[in-house]
This record gives C-alpha cells, sequence and structure tokens, in this order.
C-alpha cells in the first residue's frame, strides 16, 4: 500500500522541522477516482502533519481535494475512490486497515464533523438514541449511565434545557442547534482529532461565530486538535495555528496562519487573501429616475394543521415594507435566514401572494393579475442562489439563456435567438461555443453566468438577485461580483441584492435593508450601516462576518 | 465534494454537449446485465415478429396425426411409424395394402380390393398428415390393385406440438406477438394518459390536484376484474378489450408517480425560474416539468411491461383474454399447467420465453434506475 514518496526524505524533514512528533501523519497521499471520463486524481501526493491540540487549517476552493484528504484518513471514501500513500496515527498506518479495525480508531480517537447538520441526524430518532448508542458501544456504559453522559455532553456544548432537548427530534432544533448536536457525538469519546469539514458553511453567520467559539472552549477543555476544512479565510484567520492551502490536489504553501496571511509566497494563497470583494459602489446621481416602489409589501403564509385543516396558523414572513429603487441604485437586504428577505424579493416580482402595492415605472403593476403581469417580466428579473438548482438539467445552456425570447420576443428566428444566446455568453465572459453544452457540464461559477446571461438577454430594468454569489468560492464570487458591476454600469440596471454575505453586500450595495424576522429593523447608506449600526442586531452580524482585519488592511 | 469525483469538468475543447441522457446511455452499456437482457428481449421480439413468416407451420393449422408429440430434433414422421399410418388411412377407404416402400422422401404401395378402385381415393391417403400428392402410377389386375407413389411429408416439431396437434413453437411465436404487443400498447395508454393527468394533477395543484387525484382514487376502488367482466358484458369479447381495460387501470399508478415527482420538480428553482421569466404554466409544463420526469418514468415503464403481460395472462386465464385459436403466452401456460404431468413441455418452453423476457424487462428497468441516477448506487 505505502507507495514511494516523491518527496526527497530530507525536505520532507524541511518541511515539519517544527513538528517533531505529530499524532496524525499524512505523507505523499494521492486519492483517485474512477470515473466515465476514466480516473481523475482528486488528492496528488500531499503530507500533512497535525500535532496534538493544535488548530490546522486545511483551505482550498471545492475541487481541491481537502475534503477527500480527510475523507480518505477516516476511510469514507465514496465506492470508486482510491487512497495510496501513507497515514499514521501515533505511528500505526490507518490507510489499508478494513473497516472493522478502523473503527477501533473512527469515532473513537479520530472523530468528524460534516458540513450538512441537517442532513447528519436521523429524522426518525430522538436525539437522545442518537447520542447513546455510540456511548453504549464504544464504551459499553449502561443505558441510563450513557443518558446522563449525553445530558453532559449538551451541557459541554452549550444547549439548553438538555435534560429536556436530549428527548427532542432533530426536527425541532435549529440548524445550529443540530451542529451542536453533532459536535456532542464527535466527542462523545473524548477524541484526539476532530475534523470538522466546513461545519459552519451552512449555518448563518451570527450563529457560525457561536459555533466556533464553543468548538475553541472545547479545544481547551480536552485538548484535542482540530483539523478545519474549509473554504472562508475570515475562520482560518482567527481560529488556526497552522494553515495548508491547497489546490488541484497539491499543498501549495503552508505554515504558521499570520506568518501566511501577512506574507503569502504562492500567488495562488495571495489571490484567495485578496479574494474578498473589495471596492465599493459609484453612488447613484440622485436625478436619478425611479424604477421601482413597493409600499407596504406584507406576506402571510397560511398553515393549516389538524385533521381536517381547520386549524389555521398564518405566519407573517414580511410585515409591512416600503422601498424605492432608482435606475442604476442597488439596495442591499441583509439578515439571517428566515428573516423574510428572500421572500420580500418574490413578493416585488409577484412571484408569491402578497399585500401591499408595487409601482413599475409609475404604472401600478401589483395588485394585478398574472396576464397582465407577464409582458412586464422581461423588465423585472430574478437570479437565485444555487447555480445548480436554477437551470433545467434537460436543456442546453444555451436553450436555458433564450428561453425567455421564447416568451417576450416569439417573432423571432430559431437563427437570430442562437446569435442572441451568444450574445448573451459573451456579455457574462463565457465562451458562447459551450452554448450548446449542458449545465451539468459548467461549474458553479459559470452556472451562475449563464443564470444570469438567461436574465440580461431580456434588457431587464431590474433584477433581483437572491443570494447570486453564497453557493461559490471566494475567487468566483469575485468575479460575479465584478460582472454584476460591469452590467450594471453598461445598462444603468437597478439591483436589489439579497444575501447575508455582508462583505459582498457591502462592495455593491448604495443602501441597506437590515431584516428580522420579516421587518425592516434598520436601513441606512452602507457607510452609516457599516461604521456607526445603531441595531445591536446589526452590529453583532456585521461583526460575525470577520470583516474587521486584524492587520488593518482597508477596502477602498 | 463527491459531486466533483463523479462528475469531473468537462473536455472544454468539445462544443458538443453531453446531455444527461447520453451519460446515462454511457453509464448503461457499462452495465453487464441490461446489455445481456437487451439482446435477449431484442432477440425474443425478432423470434416472435418474425418467426411465423419463418415458420413452416401456420399457428392454427392441426395436424390430426401429431397429436401431443414431445420435442424433438428430428422430423416427424419416424420412418417405421410410415407403414401404420398408411394402413390406418387406407382402412378408413377399406382397402388394403402391400408392398410398401419409402426410398428417400418418396413413397410407393400398391392398393388392393377385391373390387376395382376409384383412383380417387387416394385422397385417403393425401388426408393423412404424413403423405402428399398421392399419384396412381400404375393400374393392375383390372382396377383391383393400383400402384401410387407420392412424397413422404416431413414435418420438424422443435417444440413439440399441444394436445391439439398445432405446432407449440409457432404458437409461442404468435402468442408473444400478442403479449409483447399488449404489454407495450397498454404501457404506452397509460404512459400518454397517466404522465399528462399526474403532471397536470401536480403542476396546477390545490384544489385541481385534490379533485384529481380523488378521481383516480375511485377508479382504483373499482375491482379489476369486475370492471373487465363489466367491459365484456357490455361489448362483448374483444381483442381491443384488453388494451382498453388493462391501460385503464394501470394508467393509475402512472398518474401518481408522475404527480409525486412533478410536485417536487415544481418546487425547483428553474420552474420559479422560469415563472419569473413569465413562462406560460403549459410551457413549463412541457418544457421544464415533463422532461424532467422522464427518468422515474421510463424505469417505471420497463416494469410496467412484464406486470401487463401478467396481467393479461391472468386475464386469458381466466378466459377474458385473447381468444382461441389465437393465443398468448399467458394462455399458452395456462393449457401447459393443465397438462403438466403428461406433457410438461408444454409449459416448460412458453414459460421460459415469458420469464425470460421478465427478467430481461426487470434487470433493464434496474439497469436504467441506475444510470439514470447514479447518486442511488
Amino acid at each position: 500500500m505505502v507507495a514511494q514518496s516523491l518527496v526527497p526524505a530530507e525536505r520532507r524533514e524541511a518541511m515539519n522541522e517544527d513538528l517533531k512528533d505529530p499524532i496524525l501523519a499524512i505523507r505523499n497521499l494521492k486519492v483517485a477516482f474512477a470515473t466515465y471520463d476514466g480516473v481523475v486524481e482528486a488528492v496528488k501526493g500531499i503530507d500533512i502533519d497535525i500535532g496534538a491540540g493544535e488548530t490546522v487549517a486545511i483551505v482550498g476552493e471545492s475541487g481541491s481535494g481537502k475534503s477527500q484528504t480527510m475523507m480518505a484518513t477516516m476511510g469514507l471514501l465514496a465506492a470508486n475512490g482510491q487512497a495510496q500513500g501513507s497515514i499514521r496515527y501515533r505511528g500505526e498506518e490507518l490507510l489499508g486497515l478494513p473497516p472493522k479495525a478502523l473503527n477501533r480508531y473512527r469515532g473513537k480517537t479520530i472523530a468528524m464533523i460534516f458540513q450538512e447538520p441537517m442532513t447528519s441526524l436521523d429524522p426518525l430518532f430522538k436525539i437522545e438514541r442518537q447520542l447513546i448508542e455510540p456511548l453504549m458501544a464504544h464504551s459499553g456504559l449502561s443505558r441510563s449511565a450513557a443518558r446522563a453522559r449525553a445530558i453532559e455532553l449538551l451541557t459541554k456544548v452549550e444547549i439548553p434545557n438538555p435534560a429536556e432537548r436530549i428527548d427532542s427530534y432533530p426536527h425541532e432544533m435549529s440548524g445550529g442547534q443540530r451542529q451542536r448536536v453533532m459536535i456532542a457525538m464527535a466527542l462523545a469519546n473524548k477524541p484526539d482529532v476532530l475534523i470538522a469539514d466546513e461545519p459552519t458553511t451552512a449555518l448563518d453567520v451570527t450563529v457560525q461565530a457561536h459555533i466556533l467559539e464553543l468548538l475553541r472552549g472545547l479545544q481547551h477543555e480536552f485538548g484535542m486538535a482540530i483539523v478545519f476544512i474549509t473554504h472562508d479565510l475570515g475562520i482560518v484567520r482567527r481560529f488556526a495555528d497552522r494553515t495548508y492551502v491547497m489546490r488541484q490536489g497539491v499543498v501549495v504553501e503552508q505554515g504558521d496562519t499570520g506568518e501566511l496571511f501577512t506574507k503569502p509566497r504562492d500567488a495562488y494563497t495571495k489571490m484567495l487573501i485578496e479574494a474578498e470583494p473589495a471596492g465599493r459602489k459609484a453612488p447613484v446621481p440622485p436625478d436619478s429616475a425611479i424604477v421601482l416602489s413597493a409600499q407596504g409589501m406584507r406576506v402571510t403564509f397560511r398553515q393549516r394543521r389538524g385533521l381536517f385543516g381547520t386549524d389555521v396558523r398564518t405566519v407573517e414572513a414580511v410585515k409591512g415594507i416600503d422601498l424605492t429603487v432608482r435606475r442604476g441604485e442597488t439596495i442591499g437586504i441583509v439578515g439571517e435566514s428566515g428573516s423574510g428577505k428572500s421572500t420580500l424579493g418574490r413578493a416585488i416580482l409577484g412571484l408569491v401572494p402578497a399585500d401591499g402595492a408595487v409601482r413599475y415605472d409609475g404604472a401600478l403593476i401589483h395588485p394585478t393579475d398574472r396576464h397582465a403581469m407577464r409582458p412586464l417580466r422581461r423588465h423585472l428579473q430574478l437570479v437565485f442562489q444555487d447555480p445548480y438548482g436554477s437551470l433545467s438539467p434537460r436543456l442546453t445552456a444555451g436553450e436555458i439563456v433564450t428561453e425567455g425570447l421564447l416568451v417576450h420576443e416569439p417573432g423571432i428566428s430559431r437563427a437570430e435567438r442562437d446569435r442572441r444566446a451568444a450574445g448573451a455568453f459573451e456579455e457574462v465572459w463565457l465562451d458562447p461555443a459551450t452554448r450548446h453544452r449542458f449545465p451539468h457540464e459548467f461549474s458553479g461559477g459559470q452556472r451562475q453566468r449563464i443564470a444570469i446571461a438567461r436574465t440580461m438577454i431580456l434588457k431587464p430594468t431590474l433584477v433581483v438577485l437572491d443570494e447570486p454569489t453564497s453557493a461559490l468560492d471566494r475567487s468566483v464570487q469575485k468575479s460575479i461580483v465584478e460582472l454584476l458591476r460591469h452590467l450594471q454600469t453598461k445598462y444603468g440596471l437597478a439591483y436589489l441584492f439579497i444575501s447575508h454575505d455582508l462583505a459582498v453586500v457591502r462592495a455593491l450595495s448604495d443602501e441597506i435593508l437590515v431584516m428580522k424576522q420579516g421587518a425592516v429593523v434598520e436601513r441606512g447608506t452602507v457607510d452609516t450601516i457599516f461604521t456607526n449600526a445603531r441595531e445591536s442586531y446589526t452590529r453583532e452580524l456585521i461583526a460575525a462576518a470577520f470583516l474587521d482585519n486584524p492587520d488593518g488592511r482597508s477596502f477602498t | 465534494m463527491s459531486d466533483t469525483a463523479l462528475a469531473p469538468p468537462g473536455d472544454t475543447s468539445a462544443s458538443a454537449g453531453r446531455s444527461l441522457a447520453t451519460l446515462a446511455i454511457l453509464r448503461l452499456r457499462r452495465n453487464r446485465a441490461a446489455v445481456v437482457s437487451f439482446i435477449v428481449l431484442i432477440a425474443i421480439t425478432l423470434f416472435c415478429v418474425v418467426g411465423p413468416w419463418l415458420s413452416h407451420h401456420a399457428y392454427d393449422q392441426v395436424y390430426r396425426s401429431y397429436v401431443g408429440l414431445p420435442p424433438s430434433l428430428s422430423p416427424y414422421p419416424a420412418q417405421n411409424t410410415l407403414e401404420d399410418a398408411m394402413r390406418g388411412a387406407l382402412d378408413r377407404a377399406r382397402i388394403g395394402m402391400r408392398d410398401f416402400t419409402i426410398s428417400g422422401s418418396t413413397f410407393r404401395v400398391t392398393l388392393t380390393s377385391p373390387n376395382p378402385i376409384d383412383p380417387r381415393n387416394t385422397r385417403y391417403i393425401d388426408r393423412v398428415d404424413q403423405f402428399r400428392d398421392a399419384k396412381v402410377v400404375a393400374t393392375e389386375d383390372g382396377g383391383k390393385s393400383l400402384v401410387v407413389e407420392g412424397t413422404v411429408q416431413r414435418q420438424l416439431f422443435l417444440m413439440g406440438t399441444d394436445l391439439a396437434g398445432r405446432d407449440l413453437m409457432t404458437r409461442i411465436m404468435v402468442g408473444g406477438r400478442v403479449s409483447l404487443l399488449v404489454g407495450l400498447l397498454a404501457t404506452f395508454v397509460s404512459l400518454v394518459i397517466g404522465v399528462s393527468y399526474g403532471a397536470a394533477a401536480g403542476f396546477f395543484g390545490g384544489r385541481i390536484d385534490m379533485v384529481m387525484m380523488r378521481v383516480v382514487d375511485v377508479l382504483y376502488s373499482l375491482p379489476f376484474v369486475f370492471f373487465v367482466i363489466l367491459l365484456v358484458v357490455y361489448f362483448g369479447r374483444d381483442f381491443v378489450l384488453i388494451f382498453v381495460a388493462i391501460g385503464a387501470v394501470e394508467w393509475l399508478d402512472m398518474a401518481r408517480i408522475t404527480r409525486g415527482q412533478t410536485l417536487a420538480l415544481k418546487r425547483r428553482e428553474f420552474v420559479e425560474a422560469a415563472h419569473a421569466l413569465g413562462v406560460s404554466e403549459l410551457s413549463i409544463l412541457r418544457r421544464h416539468i415533463i422532461p424532467n420526469l422522464l427518468g422515474p418514468v421510463v424505469v417505471f415503464m420497463t416494469l410496467m411491461v412484464p406486470k401487463i403481460i401478467l396481467l393479461e395472462s391472468f386475464l386469458s386465464f381466466l378466459g377474458l383474454g385473447v381468444q382461441a385459436p389465437l393465443t398468448s403466452w399467458g394462455v399458452l401456460i395456462a393449457e401447459g399447467a393443465n397438462n403438466i404431468q403428461n406433457a410438461p413441455y408444454l409449459i416448460i418452453f412458453p414459460a421460459i420465453f415469458f420469464v425470460s423476457t421478465l427478467f430481461a424487462l426487470n434487470f433493464i428497468g434496474d439497469g436504467l434506475r441506475d444510470a439514470l441516477d447514479p447518486r442511488d448506487r
């Protein structure tokens, strides 16, 4: 199993000179996947050392192999995956162990928490059962002793009322609480190494900050090493002692975190550090025409409960919001998930039933009927968060982009549509030759550009951007932000920019609306919100986004 | 992360895209069971469709001399039985015989009688399945004995004959035509009705969905056999009735499956994106919902064909399906089951075809499901 390392021994030693006795030593690890297009090497011979009690971050963009490295360590590679090299835990080789032997380490001395707390817990069982089963299996505790220990663990991960919450089902807990339960499960057997694969990516920024604080506290208490796999450099900068930067299956740079951030040697690392969206939007001239105004937008969802649906509950998702957008202006709408920001965007476009009045170009467009709304749709467009879900998988990119033309300009010929599709592809900086491909053949950033091209082909005046960069890597985000800026200045577009990512919002917006539980808690220009927020909620959001740079680098 | 491993970024030089269907076919080709099943299915279909034209027997031709023959690779009649067959034929004409000889495929026999023999009596010889073209070549004793020559008709019954003396292989071919046709047509009927009905119900949702699905529930509650008997009573027995009866019942399943899938698809963002573009409901249904439904529907279809073939056998078994002399695999198996002790080959051969077809369809269905949803491995 153990292949000869390609890296000379003396150089390897030099690389790890400050780490005499790692508890987890990965040497020349290669991970390959057999696919229908041949073998794809995800990890190409990397060395990583984890010392006892330290926090190591592995950063890189999606596809860099950072997760696969740790999956190989845990023996969790997909069926078509194959790992080569050496992974030693306290001198014992883990790679190539049969699953049974591996289980002596897995979950016991090496534990792992995953990105998606929504799906890592079994929805059918109470969390008590999910917590005590590994305790009974690994440590041979009795049922009652295991329950007591489980409550103790839940206390450690700061779940309120642990003795009661232990009897709840996963769906009764919030995302953050579920992630805490996952951490409690991982800690159950006092591991030496905790591998956290993007543990906070799926969570709201404020929750994210709490979870990270919790992990830091627990690390102190348990003295375990934490391996952070993340693409978020803000987390790395705050929490990691050492950092490995991975790109295309290779470690391009490693070292002390502070040093790495102040003096990055590799060009890729530099690019990652500078990928935070920078700059500000130029202000809109005050005489710019009002494109759209909404008064008293109110969205109420009715939930029917009970045997015959007689028990009707109403949930107010948006509680009476006014807003005005001028030509060329960007309104940023920020808030945590569930704050109603996406619903507001859809209500303005008439995609969810809502109360209130919307005027476009002075004419009342809401309330109005669907047929009257249809011709206006070309002026009011929407871009979604998930570029994987928002493109129909059975149509080619060109067909997706030109779909709006079929509706709004049904007269034009097929050849003309194709020509316009090529034009729209160029507009969003995509190769027009790729327009005959299907969505699954594009990367996330390219797909988001297709989604933008789909709206741009209709020459809209207002685009609602619903978290358009949240599912993308930082460096891709940056190019999407630049594209959005470019299109805005070129066509004088108005944007409604919905996001929880304050860095992007700051780079793109003129005015910001902060939403909480369906209401606007604060609104103001970018400068007032970021430098002089009134509400503690706003300040908490800003603090959690790690925008303040320890090295004092400012965004200009 | 695993999606990057399964779907690596495509070659950027190629401008034509690989659709999901192309990828699915690529994956299907790797599934050995599915490929073999495809070959088997095509072979069986060809056998059933082309076979009856190449066969020397008609499916409804009765060989009274060859009732219940076991399968054999050598042709009938056997040499040693010919003299008895000739004697039997001439006994019916009350004529005696002597000097029965066979050379190659011709026979020569001398007919004797106390009275002059009418040469037309040779038709008694022709009437037997073993001989044909009997001709008087010489008249002796003033017509009291005739020398007759003719050919021995050799017949091959590879799978034997049934108890009415019909060639089993030809009947299997014709029965296969009926069974496969019923399977495909009824599936197609239920596909068209079920998919459009289910997709419409799921897509429009709310009250429309409610009413449409309750109609389905009502139809579900009709007992199938009762329904078929009702149809037979009103319209008389008819081949087309089988399609109507089966199609009318089977589309309900398809409608339910399609509705469920549509409900899930409807919440996907690309449908919402189409709404935001102002695409009309009908176009969304046609361009976005139905093409994305095809995966699960195709899988369900391959599993539905065997089910319908079984249903048809069941109907025919009860005597409500195809009418003799026309047959289907179900009928053949039912007949074979009645004679399983004295003529087991009557059930073995139709069952081999039936079972191989069902197996092949099920393997293809499984293969398609895996190919269309690679994450489900």
